[in-house]
């Protein structure tokens, strides 16, 4: 089902199994732009300007009307998508001065979730969060997103760092889940998921998440217990992935349920907007967050300021108890 | 048709229904295969008397087994939105919310109760494995929240007894909320003084045990319970090969610093009472008698619970130094025992 995966730095675009009519509508302009090229170059000019602006714009309102209307597991799909931006690039676009700080002085330095100080707008911040890697050595350096107890303890270390320092935190929560190994059990993964979440809590420094691709349980709580929690347009966030419930729910119905599954679990972050799970949702650019990075970019850094300039000058106190009541709230109100 | 298929069989069902019997006076032990009475299982608080394998015990089991002369009182739960996403599967959700209501007469995974744990005024949370896997859904937050709420309007410690396979799929991302939520629970205990003390019984695994399970002071496990966040399942699917015998068991837990002690059932009761009274800075640990206190090896089958324990009050962690029952410093006998 998943694509082949592809650098997003190759110039061949990656398409995902439902956006193959745009392929061909895209490849098509393609095919026609390069041989009114060719046929120029041997000195045979042809008019094919019109055509190709047909096809384009035939392609453009595809993509359009597709992504308006995508289902929950297309939306997990984009969520996934290799050519997504990740941690690493919006950290490249939003924080100057960034200063990776390693390893949870305790056992490893875990890659999966990377942070630092930096500087977002001119204040100083702590940036935590999940990175999935961009090709297959950074993928398999970074574990593709999927942390072990270090990285949690990582993150443990940072934020009592911010809140040392009295800087706000800023975590990009993309991950499929936390690793499920041998040695991240031995090393207590569960307890280094569930401490984190719990200093995420008692913080008492502004702290805020943005779901920026997939929040796979428990690894992705674990630095979402956050003032203010956004997610992308197409990102999901869910207790377990849809093949996950899938298998445990329809047991041998071999995949054949996973778009089930991801429909019936509410995963979607208008499904979470409107469980008042998320403070807000940040409009992907058609065609996802990966056709138009620098816009996306943009609005997501607008987002944090408007929510950092929320927060600013509360005490900490209050700030944790907003925090707390913000999450007692969950599931009590607005459920209808 | 021959006469060898025609023979009439006895009709031994019709004579047995007739008389009052259950029909499970036999348990099998699912560890040794021992065959053992159904009495002597109750008695032995599920423990197999021949392989000291400890079985599932549902919460009004714990509740006896843990409070002084099994007296308690269970506290009200909140009612929770049913089935808010109208989840099915092969099934309807709320079906199996029936089901599993009628199976366990519960109505959701978690129940709460108060009650005096050898003098101490005790708040109890017990998470039940037969309701629908120990799940942990709305209901069970809340039931976690309110035990706790209860512990810190009593100022009395707060103990949970953690058991589920993990969050409730059928509320989605309502049900791992739970997990910041339960998580504050946790908080707020912490921060009123409060003991907080977790039992990992089998199995504890997947979200319960990223909140709520591994945040407690002091993490007590029961012998063999299976404790982890991922399961030995998914895990092996991912790494392709056989997991380490006695892998995420509570003593391999015990091995890699993840729970303070693994104690054996009969002596559970002795032991929270004796970590409680040492964290509360007090001594009911022997009653005015001056005799050792009884436990799991009572004659009386009684585990964990002697007569002598029935009269005494439950004692406020905030009254003065001296409880209702008369204190005396702990037989050291009896200490020694209880460390084994």
């Amino acid at each position: 089902m998943k694509p082949p995966y592809n650098a997003p730095s190759q110039p061949m675009r990656t398409y995902l199994d439902f956006e193959k009519p745009i392929a061909e509508l895209e490849g098509q302009a393609e095919e026609l732009r390069q041989k009114s090229h060719t046929l120029e170059s041997e000195g045979q000019p042809i008019d094919v300007a019109e055509e190709i602006a047909r096809l384009e714009g035939k392609a453009a309102t595809l993509l359009s009307d597709t992504y308006q209307k995508l289902t929950p597991w297309q939306k997990t799909q984009v969520a996934r998508h290799p050519a997504r931006p990740h941690f690493s690039n919006y950290v490249d676009h939003l924080i100057e001065d960034f200063t990776p700080l390693a390893g949870d002085r305790n056992f490893a330095n875990d890659q999966a979730i990377l942070g630092g100080l930096g500087r977002f707008n001119g204040r100083s911040v702590v940036v935590i969060g999940h990175e999935k890697g961009s090709d297959t050595q950074s993928r398999v350096i970074h574990n593709f997103g999927m942390a072990r107890p270090e990285g949690y303890r990582k993150a443990v270390r940072l934020m009592s760092l911010a809140e040392r320092f009295d800087l706000p935190v800023i975590t990009l929560v993309d991950t499929a889940g936390a690793y499920p190994g041998i040695g991240a059990e031995e090393r207590g993964q569960a307890e280094a998921i569930a401490r984190s979440t719990d200093v995420c809590l008692r913080l008492g420094v502004p702290i805020i998440s943005i779901v920026i691709g997939e929040g796979g349980s428990g690894g992705a709580l674990a630095l979402a217990a956050a003032n203010r929690v956004f997610m992308l347009e197409h990102s999901i966030y869910a207790v377990i992935s849809p093949e996950g419930c899938a298998s445990i729910l329809w047991p041998g119905s071999d995949g054949a349920k996973t778009q089930d599954a991801a429909t019936a679990m509410k995963i979607t972050a208008q499904d979470l907007e409107n469980l008042k799970i998320i403070d807000g949702i940040i409009t992907e650019p058609i065609g996802g967050a990966h056709r138009d990075p620098d816009t996306i970019m943009a609005d997501m850094g607008a987002t944090i300021e408007r929510a950092l300039k929320e927060l600013e000058g509360k005490s900490p106190e209050i700030l944790r108890q907003e925090r707390r009541a913000k999450f007692l709230a969950i599931g009590r109100e607005g459920l209808g | 048709m021959n006469w060898l298929t025609r023979v009439a069989r006895p009709k031994l069902k019709g004579i047995l229904s007739k008389r009052d019997t259950p029909d499970n006076l036999w348990h099998k032990c699912r560890s040794c295969g021992e065959m053992v009475f159904h009495r002597d299982l109750v008695a032995a608080r599920n423990v197999c008397p021949s392989c000291d394998y400890h079985m599932r015990l549902s919460p009004k089991e714990r509740f006896e087994a843990v409070f002084d002369g099994g007296e308690y009182d269970e506290i009200e739960l909140p009612d929770v939105a049913q089935d808010p996403l109208k989840f099915r599967d092969e099934k309807k959700y709320t079906d199996k919310l029936k089901t599993a209501r009628t199976k366990t007469e519960q109505k959701d995974a978690v129940l709460v109760a108060v009650g005096a744990l050898r003098g101490i005024e005790t708040v109890v949370s017990v998470q039940n494995f037969a309701f629908m896997g120990g799940s942990l859904g709305m209901a069970a937050g809340e039931a976690i929240i309110r035990g706790a709420e209860e512990a810190v309007a009593r100022k009395a410690p707060y103990v949970v007894f953690a058991a589920a396979g993990g969050a409730r799929m059928q509320e989605g991302i309502l049900s791992l909320m739970q997990l910041p939520r339960t998580t504050i629970a946790v908080e707020m205990v912490k921060e009123a003084g409060l003991p907080y003390v977790v039992v990992l019984t089998d199995p504890t695994t997947g979200g319960v045990t990223a909140s709520y399970a591994m945040l407690g002071d002091v993490h007590i496990a029961e012998p063999g319970a299976l404790i982890g966040f991922a399961g030995p399942r998914v895990i092996e699917q991912t790494i392709r090969e056989k997991l380490p015998e006695g892998f995420q068991r509570a003593e391999y837990l015990l091995d890699h610093g993840m729970v303070d002690m693994v104690v054996h059932r009969h002596d559970l009761r002795d032991t929270l009472a004796r970590v409680i009274n040492l964290l509360v800075k007090k001594n009911t640990w022997t009653v005015s008698t001056g005799a050792p206190v009884e436990n799991a090896a009572s004659e009386d089958g009684q585990a964990g619970i002697t007569a002598s324990d029935a009269g005494n009050l439950p004692a406020r962690l905030d009254a003065g130094s001296t409880g209702p029952a008369e204190i005396l410093p702990p037989n050291k006998s009896n200490t020694k025992s209880q460390m084994d």
